[in-house]
């Protein structure tokens, strides 16, 4: 008997502690697929953020550090210096990445640092409970902004893929979804992508996942993917930003 | 065959850094420490390691984090308002275990404060600047020699403990320049391995994690009376301390870092004219040497003693508590960058100790 489907080899087994509909476990399996592509076994160390995905040195199954909220970018920058050969990821929520570490990740793509960073854009805070994110869209509501995120009060989102697209750092910045099957396979090869650029020294690779949390956005699963496919990805749309 | 130099402090204590084998460096430029990253830049890659001047000094420090879980000798370095800012990730490298070198050449404060010596970050150094229930080792050198001595071999002591090693100076001690003898090049080779680290070939039971995170409270407590103990064994084993003239003195002048050796200097005019001084100088100041300060209490001879430090008063709490309070303690210090002379010293003990 051939075996047609199976856990990635870069996934434990360890169940995981995300919610229903939560758009984590797809990405990590997407990493967990794209390391294996890459042949990363033996040299690879992944760094956890601070917020839902906080234990994912649980989950990915290789070395991992876990860093302080927003110092992901970092952490790997310090882990990818001391030893260039191996391959060093980060995975970073919204609030982790565009907001608390906004300094870290503009300067890691600035730098052009040779790694990969994983930006799950879910538009929320969720491992706190709901707050207003840099990327919550106008009119979303959120803990924080109860009537919906409103301009003038709360400011505008953050569209960080766009921001990072303007430096020349970066040799990859791209934007996906993870909302239905075709956006998977899609951002399935982005992320492939943007370890391969690694792999080859091609310098500093982004990919931003747009991701639903059914959770905080009081949501069902179901109602949650067509929040991504529609308002989301009409304000954050998806696409390659930079190419080198 | 040791090699002589003359050097500015900053500069010196980097050599030694890269002597003692320190291959990583992350920092932001703050006087009056701005020559070690200046040094750093060029000298690390001479011997094949990395520099990066950071986007600030959280990054830094979280570089540093990065870096020394990935295995590596690493350092950053800072004056006051950034080692500020280095405290959260600080906690967190101590949560981890990681073993790393931090410098602080400290300047005079609160807030932006100035850019001149000062000694009032005493408390943040020793007490735990950042959150939850830390020690670091902290070295406070009185001299270039001194901060070559101590930072060549503190990579092997921060490795020994998995901690970080807290160069304690202060911008006089960075600025001045003074003969060394700067010891050979270590050998990699010789280093302790580092079985925990992450050094990237970990899958299933090999894979290593760094983290802080313990969710359990019965995990957290556990991990800390771990790390207690291991603050136990380092104050056990690395506790340093310079006495001088002691053995008879009626008035004991107690200080460190470059004041310690200015205060010695007015030891020596007190002994001209005729008062018996002495002299008790932490090279450590976590671990305090508490039991060179007992003995001190103890001393039937030992009249009264004077805390001179660059700050409005936070070293002279600890010589009071480990003086257990059986001998009066003056408090002489000045603050804002200014400096007293050994002179000033004399003056204060014949004005206010006799
Ligand atoms: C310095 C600091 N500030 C605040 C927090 C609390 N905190 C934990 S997770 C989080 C938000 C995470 O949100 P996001 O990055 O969007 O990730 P998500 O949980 O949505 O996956 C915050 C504010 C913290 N741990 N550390
Ligand atoms: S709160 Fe949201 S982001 Fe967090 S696990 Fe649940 S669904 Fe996912």
């Amino acid at each position: 008997m051939s075996i047609v489907f199976q856990k990635p080899k870069f996934l434990t087994d360890a169940p995981t502690h995300y919610c229903p509909g939560c758009s984590h476990g797809i990405v990590h399996r997407l990493v967990a697929e794209a390391l294996e592509a890459v042949g990363a076994e033996g040299h690879v160390v992944g760094v956890a953020p601070v917020g839902c995905a906080v234990f994912a040195y649980n989950y990915f199954n290789c070395d991992m550090q876990e860093a302080a909220h927003g110092r992901a970018p970092a952490v790997a920058t310090g882990i990818k210096y001391t030893n260039p050969d191996n391959i060093v990821f980060a995975y970073q929520g919204d609030g982790d990445l565009a907001s608390i570490g906004l300094a870290e990740i503009v300067h890691a793509a600035a730098r052009g640092v040779n790694i990969t960073v994983i930006f799950i854009n879910n538009a929320i805070y969720g491992m706190t409970g709901g707050q207003m994110a840099p990327t919550t869209l106008l009119g979303q509501k959120a803990t924080t902004c109860i009537y919906g995120r409103d301009a003038m009060l709360n400011g505008n989102p953050i569209k960080v893929s766009e921001m990072l697209a303007t430096l020349d750092g970066p040799s990859y910045v791209e934007r996906v979804s993870v909302a239905d099957v075709p956006n998977i396979k899609k951002a399935k090869k982005a992320i492939e992508k943007a370890f391969r650029n690694q792999a080859e020294g091609k310098g500093f690779s982004f990919v931003e996942v747009l991701c639903a949390c059914p959770t905080n956005w009081h949501m069902t699963p179901l109602q949650a993917v067509e929040y991504v496919k529609g308002d989301m990805t009409k304000i954050f749309p998806l696409g390659v930003f930079k190419e080198v | 065959m040791a090699e002589k130099k003359l050097m500015k402090g900053n500069e010196a204590i980097a050599e030694a850094a890269i002597r003692g084998g320190c291959r990583f460096y992350a920092g932001y430029p703050i006087t009056p420490q701005n020559e070690i990253p200046e040094y750093m830049s060029w000298r690390l890659n001479e011997v094949g390691g990395h520099f990066v001047q950071a986007e600030s000094e959280i990054a830094a420090i979280n570089m540093v984090y990065g870096s020394a879980g990935a295995g590596g000798r690493a350092m950053t370095s800072s004056s006051s308002p950034g080692i500020s800012l280095k405290q959260e990730g600080i906690s967190y490298i101590c949560g981890a275990e990681l073993p790393c070198v931090i410098v602080n050449m400290v300047r005079s404060g609160p807030g932006l404060g100035g850019i001149q010596p000062a000694q009032c970050d005493y408390f943040q150094a020793v007490k735990g600047g950042g959150h939850g229930d830390y020690r670091m080792l902290v070295y406070a050198p009185n001299s270039v020699q001194e901060c070559v001595n101590l930072m060549y071999d503190a990579y092997d002591k921060a490795e020994k403990y998995r901690l970080p090693v807290m160069m304690l100076g202060d911008g006089m001690l960075g600025q001045i320049m003074e003969a060394v003898e700067l010891p050979p090049m270590k050998d990699p080779k010789t280093f302790p391995k580092k079985p925990w680290a992450t050094t990237g070939e970990g899958i299933g039971k090999t894979r290593r994690i760094i983290n802080s995170l313990y969710i359990v409270p019965d995990e957290l407590e556990a991990m800390n009376k771990k790390l207690q103990k291991v603050y136990d064994e380092m104050a056990a084993n690395e506790t340093m301390v310079e006495e001088y003239k002691l053995d008879d003195a009626e008035i004991v002048l107690t200080a460190y870092g470059t004041v310690g050796r200015i205060v010695k200097s007015s030891v020596d005019l007190l002994r001209e004219k005729g008062i018996k001084a002495g002299l008790i100088r932490p090279i450590t100041v976590y671990p305090f040497p508490k039991d060179a300060f007992k003995r001190v209490g103890e001393m039937p001879c030992v009249k009264e003693i004077v805390a001179v430090e660059l700050s409005t008063g936070q070293y002279i709490e600890d010589v009071k508590l480990y003086t257990e309070c059986r001998k009066p303690v003056k408090f002489y210090g000045r603050s804002g960058g200014n400096v007293m002379s050994p002179e000033d010293v004399v003056d204060f003990v014949l004005k206010e100790v006799k």
